[in-house]
C-alpha cells in the first residue's frame, strides 16, 4: 500500500507538471460536447433542390411551395432544361432534381394525375435517400389533396384513408442531441484515459525509465496499479466534467440512477485502461503505440453503435460490435439517460465489462515482464 | 578468503544462434571495484542485465548477494543499486522529488529518507536546487545525482553501466571519489566503461572478447600478463582479436 501510495504521487507529480494535461482534461470534454452533438445531427435539411418546371401552371406553382414551406429544401434555381440541372448536380451545387413535365396541369385535370420526375445525386447516399422519400412523400401528400379535393367537387365522399400518427417514446421532440450527447461523452472518455494511459507507460519505456523501474522492488501490479489509477480518477473527472455540460448546455438530466452510471463507467474505465496497458506492452514506442490505440479505438468508437446504428449494421458486423466494450457503455448510457433503466436492465451489460476488464487486464499482466 | 557478491559460472545468453554472452565464469568479494570492460558488442550489457535479474540466463549459474539469478531476482532487486548509460531519473520530476520516489520504493522510512536526502544534496552542493527538474540541470550533476540515488538505500552492491560517458574530465574525477567513498562504506561496484583511466581505478577487471572472458585480474597484474605499459594498451591487444563486429 505504501509503495502504491509513492508511485501514486509520482505519477500525480508527473501528470500535471505537464502543462498541455490540464486544459486537456477540461477544455476537451467541454469543445467536444458543444460542437459534436451539433455537427452529428442526422436529421437532413437544406438540401437543394434544382427544378425545372416545363408547366408553369398554377398547381406546379403550389406543388413547389409546399415543397418549400416543408424546410427540408431550399429550391435553388428555376432551370429550363434537365441538361442545365444535371450541370449543376455535378458541380455540386445542387442535390436532388424535380422536373415536372410541360402537361402537368392538363394532365392532372383530364387524366387526374401525371409523373415527375425526381433525380438525386447519390454521391452523398444518406443525403439522396432521405430527400428523395421526403420529397416523394411531400408529392404524394399533394396529390391526395387534389384528389380529395377533385372529388368533393363532383360531391363525392373521399376515399377512406388511413392516416398513421405516431409518438416518440423516451425522446418526445425526436430531439437528435438526447440522442448524441450521452454517446459522445462515452467517446470521450474512451479517448482521454485509454490514449493517456497507453502513452504513458510507453513513454517510460522510451525513456528507459523502466529499465529502473523493473530492477527495482516494485512488484509489478503495483507499477500498473499506480499507472492505472491516475487515469482512471482523470476519466472519472472527464465525464463529470461532461455530464455537467450536457445538463448545462443540452438540459440532459439522466432519467435513471447517477450512482448505476458512475458504477457502470468505473469498471469500464478499468476495461479500457486495461487495453491501453495491453497496448502499451506489446509497443516499444510512443509513434507504435499511438498508431495501435488510434487504429483500435478508431474501430471501436466507428462500431459502437455511437453514430450508426448497431441494427443496421450487417450481421457480421453486428456481431463484431459484441467484442467491443464500448458498444457496451453506448448502450448502457443511453438506457440510463433517456429511458431511466434501472440495475436489472443493465445487469447483463455490466457482467459482460466486467468480463472485459478481467480480460484485458489479466492479458497485460501476464505479458507484461519485469525479467525478460 | 573474503564473502563473494557475485558469483557466475559458466553463464551464458543466447538470442537465436548469437551467444551473446559465451560461458563466462568469474567472481566479485565484497567491498570490490570490479571493472566489467569489452568493446561495443562484447555481450557485457546483456551480462549485467542477467545479474540484475532483467534477463533470464540461457544456462550456467549465477548469484548475486547470496540470491540465485533464476529464482530469487526480486531478493536481488531489494539488494542491488543500479545506474544504467540511458538515463536513470526522471527528467520532469524536480530533484527532491526523485530522491523521495526512489528512497520510498527502497523501503527507507520518512525520517530516514529526509536525513539521507539532507546529507546527499549537502555533498552534491545541491541544496538549493531542490525544486529544480533535473532536466535542467548539467550532464555531469544530473549522473552524480542518478549515482547517488541508486545508493540511497544502502545497496549490497551497486551496477553501473557506462555512468560516465559524455561527461567532462573533471567531472569524472568527481563521480570516481564517489565510487571510492561507497566503496569504503562497504557497497560493492560493478562497473562497465569505455575509459581505460578509469579501468586503472578499479582493484579487480575482466575484459569481454566476443562474449568471452578473456582476462581478468588487477590493473597491475593485466599490465604484466601483457608486457603493456598502460590498460589502453591490454585492452587493444584483446579487443582486437575480436571477430563479432562492434554495433
Amino acid at each position: 500500500m505504501r509503495m502504491l501510495i509513492i508511485l501514486l504521487r509520482k505519477e500525480f507529480q508527473q501528470i500535471f507538471r505537464d502543462k498541455s494535461i490540464l486544459p486537456l482534461i477540461i477544455v476537451l470534454p467541454i469543445v467536444q460536447l458543444l460542437i459534436m452533438p451539433l455537427a452529428a445531427d442526422y436529421d437532413i435539411r437544406n438540401i437543394s433542390l434544382g427544378v425545372i418546371d416545363h408547366d408553369r401552371s398554377p398547381i406546379s406553382q403550389e406543388l413547389l411551395s409546399v415543397i418549400g414551406s416543408s424546410g427540408y429544401f431550399i429550391i435553388r434555381s428555376e432551370h429550363t432544361s434537365y441538361q442545365e440541372a444535371l450541370g449543376e448536380i455535378e458541380n455540386e451545387k445542387t442535390d436532388i432534381i424535380l422536373e415536372i413535365p410541360a402537361s402537368f396541369e392538363r394532365n392532372i385535370a383530364r387524366l387526374g394525375g401525371d409523373e415527375v420526375l425526381i433525380s438525386a445525386n447519390a454521391i452523398n447516399a444518406a443525403k439522396a435517400g432521405i430527400g428523395a422519400s421526403y420529397l416523394s412523400t411531400i408529392i404524394t401528400g399533394f396529390n391526395s389533396n387534389i384528389k380529395v379535393n377533385r372529388l368533393r367537387a363532383y360531391g363525392l365522399e373521399p376515399v377512406p384513408r388511413i392516416d398513421i400518427t405516431s409518438s416518440s417514446w423516451f425522446n418526445p421532440y425526436m430531439n437528435y442531441h438526447y440522442y448524441m450527447v450521452p454517446g459522445i461523452l462515452v467517446m470521450l472518455v474512451t479517448i482521454v484515459s485509454g490514449f493517456m494511459a497507453t502513452l504513458n507507460i510507453v513513454r517510460e519505456k522510451e525513456i528507459g525509465t523502466i529499465e529502473q523501474i523493473n530492477v527495482s522492488p516494485i512488484r509489478k501490479h503495483q507499477f500498473l496499479m499506480g499507472k492505472l489509477v491516475p487515469f482512471w480518477i482523470i476519466g472519472i473527472i472527464v465525464f463529470t466534467i461532461g455530464l455537467g455540460i450536457a445538463w448545462l448546455v443540452y438540459g440532459i438530466v439522466p432519467k435513471g440512477s447517477i450512482g448505476l452510471l458512475y458504477l457502470f463507467l468505473a469498471i469500464y474505465l478499468v476495461a479500457v485502461l486495461g487495453f491501453g496497458l495491453l497496448v502499451s506492452t506489446f509497443t516499444e514506442n510512443q509513434q507504435q503505440s499511438m498508431f495501435v490505440a488510434f487504429f483500435f479505438i478508431m474501430i471501436f468508437i466507428l462500431m459502437s453503435g455511437l453514430f450508426t446504428s448497431v441494427d443496421s449494421m450487417p450481421p457480421w458486423a453486428q456481431w463484431i460490435t459484441r467484442f467491443n466494450p464500448v458498444t457496451y457503455f453506448v448502450e448502457v448510457i443511453r438506457m440510463v439517460m433517456l429511458k431511466g433503466s434501472g440495475f436489472a436492465d443493465i445487469r447483463q451489460h455490466l457482467l459482460t465489462i466486467i468480463g472485459f476488464a478481467i480480460f484485458f487486464n489479466g492479458w497485460a499482466v501476464w505479458v507484461y515482464r519485469k525479467t525478460s | 578468503m573474503k564473502e563473494k557478491i557475485i558469483i557466475a559460472e559458466n553463464l551464458s545468453k543466447q538470442f537465436g544462434h548469437f551467444k551473446a554472452v559465451d560461458n563466462i565464469s568469474f567472481d566479485v568479494s565484497k567491498g570490490e571495484i570490479f571493472g566489467f570492460l569489452g568493446a561495443n558488442g562484447a555481450g557485457k550489457t546483456t551480462a549485467m542485465r542477467i545479474l540484475c535479474g532483467l534477463s533470464y540466463p540461457s544456462s550456467g549459474k549465477a548469484r548475486v548477494a547470496g540470491f540465485d539469478v533464476y529464482h530469487q531476482q526480486e531478493q536481488i532487486k531489494k539488494n542491488i543499486g543500479y545506474m544504467s548509460q540511458k538515463f536513470s531519473l526522471y527528467e520532469d520530476l524536480t530533484v527532491l522529488e526523485n530522491i523521495r520516489f526512489f528512497g520510498g520504493i527502497y523501503g527507507l522510512g520518512k525520517k530516514e529518507l529526509k536525513n539521507k536526502s539532507d546529507e546527499l544534496l549537502q555533498t552534491l552542493h545541491l541544496s538549493g536546487e531542490t525544486s529544480k527538474l533535473v532536466r535542467s540541470l548539467p550532464l555531469g550533476w544530473k549522473q552524480k545525482l542518478a549515482f547517488s540515488v541508486a545508493i540511497i538505500h544502502k545497496p549490497v552492491i551497486v551496477f553501473l553501466d557506462e555512468p560516465t560517458g559524455g561527461v567532462d574530465p573533471i567531472t569524472r574525477r568527481q563521480f570516481w571519489d564517489m565510487i571510492y567513498q561507497a566503496s569504503e562504506n562497504g557497497i560493492t561496484v560493478f562497473v562497465t566503461t569505455h575509459y581505460m583511466d578509469e579501468a586503472s581505478y578499479c582493484s579487480r577487471l575482466s575484459i569481454m572478447v566476443d562474449g568471452q572472458i578473456r582476462a581478468i585480474g588487477s590493473p597491475a597484474e593485466l599490465m604484466e600478463q601483457h608486457h603493456a605499459e598502460n590498460m589502453d594498451q591490454v585492452f587493444f591487444d584483446l579487443a582486437r582479436t575480436a571477430t563479432r563486429s562492434a554495433d
